[in-house]
């Protein structure tokens, strides 16, 4: 086990792939001479040279649609897409063309395409650059799509990303990349489809997934060591396919859930889980699914306006709070937190 | 690493555009016996392609072909003239309109026959229908059924080839509209930049369903859209499958060389966009004309003209060929449907778990069903 960041491990994993893979090559904006505008990609293009390290001109639909078909002739292209909002540019080649490819020729072309890229609000970036839509690729079929919230599972998926045979849209996140924490020196892939209980407990469970499954976990953490409460923190790492039945089995055991997200409320990603609770575990709830989410507004510039859009800690807490008031947990102190 | 460029293959070349214009097309003088016979092949296979669709477009009022169903009909001597340039190591990109194209390409057209019904033994198993076949022991890279949608899909097929410093080449066709589309421009400014070897090849039948070329875009004349990104271009005649095997076997010289080249082949759409499509929008004199210039009958008076073959041979090679096609539609029609139980067989080439694999009625989980369900 080594120690290290987020984007250190991100940046590891590429070069140790792109070392086993002559196959695997990189593409993107300025992921090259610039080392990449999060620098994920730094030293690389010295490394690699320009054939496999691609500097490629603000054309989100042309070098993801041709990193698909390079794809399609045996290539294992890792593009990074600046930041997930740029994706939308792609979207045509994302969801009608990787998505497509493998089903609509019945199974004769395979799309091992990785596109990297990061989401997240809180930097001040306004409106368009503050968006969390992997949403609209975890609807897709065809597509998979994974969010790592730690260092070890950065790497563990970004390998398996690489080494799928599916088109893999691979979810980072700005305020995730000076993460640090503990990642396995082996090259062990992780097993894209599987959440993961990062926390067991038996009051209630807290779900989420990238930045929130990271901020879920420490908000758990916290309530135990200061309030004794045992709560049980699922990240789910896949978006699709989503993990059911660890969520459901989870609650099961609990009997309530709160779902957090970095995204807004309504058609999201909490819906589905909250969706998913109430199909698998319906007889099992004691109250009903809580889902923390995005205000539903344009992400605003101003810090005050943006950090009250963006769920806090205090937010989750609170959730848990009146779920576990709604079931008469009686010895749980209510109130805020702050 | 030899990660330098293929500097041997690349042209350094930055001609302008060779506007040839449409219907002058130089001819090039082949001895004759090759000659007749190269006119005799390629009419053989517009002949064919013709029947084949006329079929289809029958197939489709039969309730026997869903969906869209764009015909190849007036296109027949781009698709043979541009097929006939390319290896069979080469591979093609193309749109929604080619059925002609995968027949070119070698295919066996009961495999294409069958694909537009639906049936297992379509080229895609029944999964793409008429805009989405594909088939890769004869290179052809798929149809695809967004505008434009193929084009940055080829040139990163043209990009694998370069990685591997291989020697196929990609053509990828398109329709004139596609020219006005994002993936169009941002494509060939890829190519350009890093020399892939791809033909672009638009074939400019002057309506984008129904709309004209004129207008739709602001330059008309489509092929000099290269310059923006100094490819090289040029225009034919795609009446003539003649002139667009020579202007093919060029720009695919030019392509193999490592230079991306873009060709427009000024061609024709005898009917509507699509079989359902009455085409309205065209006048009486514009329907004449497109009689008069139908390509396929333009070859035949060729032919008989040049003493290359007569009426009679002619006439007795149309009856295999619709004896044939007879045959393919049977085929097809005979062709199993695919079995439901294998709806989830594409989901993923990497099995995954927690895959979703239920039908519509389905619950999410098998317990939930117990109490309401009826045995």
């Amino acid at each position: 086990m080594t120690l290290m960041s987020y984007r250190q491990a991100l940046h590891d994993t590429l070069r140790s792939e792109m070392l086993r893979d002559k196959d695997v090559l990189l593409m993107g904006e300025e992921i090259g001479v610039f080392e990449g505008s999060y620098k994920i990609t730094a030293g690389l293009l010295e490394e690699f040279g320009e054939k496999r390290v691609r500097d490629t001109p603000i054309a989100e639909e042309g070098f993801t649609g041709a990193a698909i078909g390079a794809a399609m002739l045996g290539l294992r292209p890792v593009v990074e897409i600046m930041t997930i909002n740029f994706s939308l540019l792609a979207l045509d080649q994302i969801v009608n063309h990787a998505a497509k490819i493998y089903g609509m020729f019945g199974g004769q072309a395979r799309v091992p395409l990785v596109i990297r890229t990061p989401g997240g609000g809180g930097q001040q970036l306004g409106a368009t650059h503050s968006q969390n839509i992997e949403l609209y690729y975890a609807f897709v079929p065809g597509l998979k799509v994974v969010a790592p919230s730690t260092p070890a599972d950065a790497k563990a998926l970004l390998i398996a990303a690489i080494r799928d045979d599916d088109p893999v849209l691979f979810l980072e996140n700005l305020a995730l990349y000076n993460t640090k924490g503990e990642v396995p020196d082996h090259d062990t892939p992780a097993v894209i489809g599987k959440a993961a209980v990062t926390r067991e407990g038996h009051h209630l469970t807290l779900i989420g997934y990238s930045r929130m499954a990271h901020v879920a976990k420490k908000v758990a953490d916290q309530l135990a060591d200061h309030e004794g409460l045992d709560i049980e923190v699922i990240d789910l790492r896949s978006l699709r396919p989503l993990d059911r039945e660890t969520i459901v089995e989870s609650v099961k055991k609990t009997h309530a859930a709160v779902v957090v997200e970095d995204d807004w409320l309504t058609y999201g990603i909490g819906a589905e889980v909250a969706a998913t609770i109430s199909d698998g575990a319906f007889d099992f709830l004691d109250a009903p699914v809580r889902r923390v989410a995005m205000a539903e507004v344009p992400m605003p510039y101003s810090k005050t306006l943006e950090s009250a859009a963006l769920p806090s800690e205090n937010d989750i807490i609170q959730a848990i709070y009146q779920t576990l008031e709604a079931i008469g947990h009686r010895r749980i102190k209510a109130g805020p937190h702050d | 690493m030899s990660d330098q460029k293929r500097t041997v293959r690349k042209t350094t070349k930055r001609t302008a555009p060779k506007a040839i214009a449409a219907g002058v097309a130089a001819r090039v003088v082949v001895p004759a016996p090759a000659h007749a016979e190269r006119l005799l092949d390629f009419y053989r296979e517009m002949l064919f392609i013709r029947r084949f669709e006329e079929r289809a477009a029958r197939g489709y009022t039969q309730a026997l072909i869903g969906g869209y169903c764009h015909l190849n009909l007036g296109e027949e001597a781009a698709v043979v003239g541009l097929i006939s340039a390319l290896q069979p190591t080469d591979y093609l990109f193309t749109n929604y309109r080619e059925h002609g194209y995968a027949i070119a390409r070698g295919i066996d057209p009961k495999r294409i026959m069958a694909e537009l019904y639906g049936r297992v033994d379509g080229v895609s198993k029944g999964w793409g229908g008429s805009m989405h076949m594909f088939d890769l022991t004869h290179r052809l890279l798929g149809g695809y059924g967004i505008v434009g949608g193929q084009v940055p899909l080829a040139t990163g097929a043209a990009l694998a080839i370069d990685y591997r410093d291989g020697h196929e080449i990609v053509m990828c066709t398109m329709g004139d509209g596609t020219t006005n589309i994002g993936a169009f421009h941002e494509s060939l400014n890829i190519a350009g930049l890093w020399n892939l070897p791809i033909v672009y090849v638009i074939i400019n039948n002057r309506l984008g369903m129904g709309t004209t070329v004129e207008k739709s875009s602001a330059e008309p004349e489509l092929y000099k859209r290269g310059a923006a990104y100094r490819i090289e271009s040029a225009r034919v005649d795609g009446l003539d499958p003649v002139a667009v095997a020579d202007a093919a076997m060029s720009a695919v010289a030019v392509a193999r060389a490592g230079r991306p080249f873009l060709l427009e082949v000024v061609s024709e759409r005898l009917r509507g966009h699509s079989v359902v499509d009455p085409a309205k929008y065209r006048s009486a004199d514009e329907v004449a004309s497109l009689k008069q210039h139908d390509p396929v009958h333009t070859l035949a008076a060729r032919l008989v003209t040049e003493g290359i073959s007569d009426e009679t041979t002619l006439s007795v090679m149309d009856q295999e060929v619709m004896a044939n096609i007879e045959e393919i539609s049977a085929y097809a029609e005979a062709s199993a449907s695919p079995e439901v139980s294998t709806l989830f067989d594409y989901n993923y080439a990497t099995p995954v778990p927690n895959d979703s694999r239920r039908l519509p009625g389905e619950p999410l989980f098998a317990a939930a069903s117990t109490s309401g369900a009826n045995s």
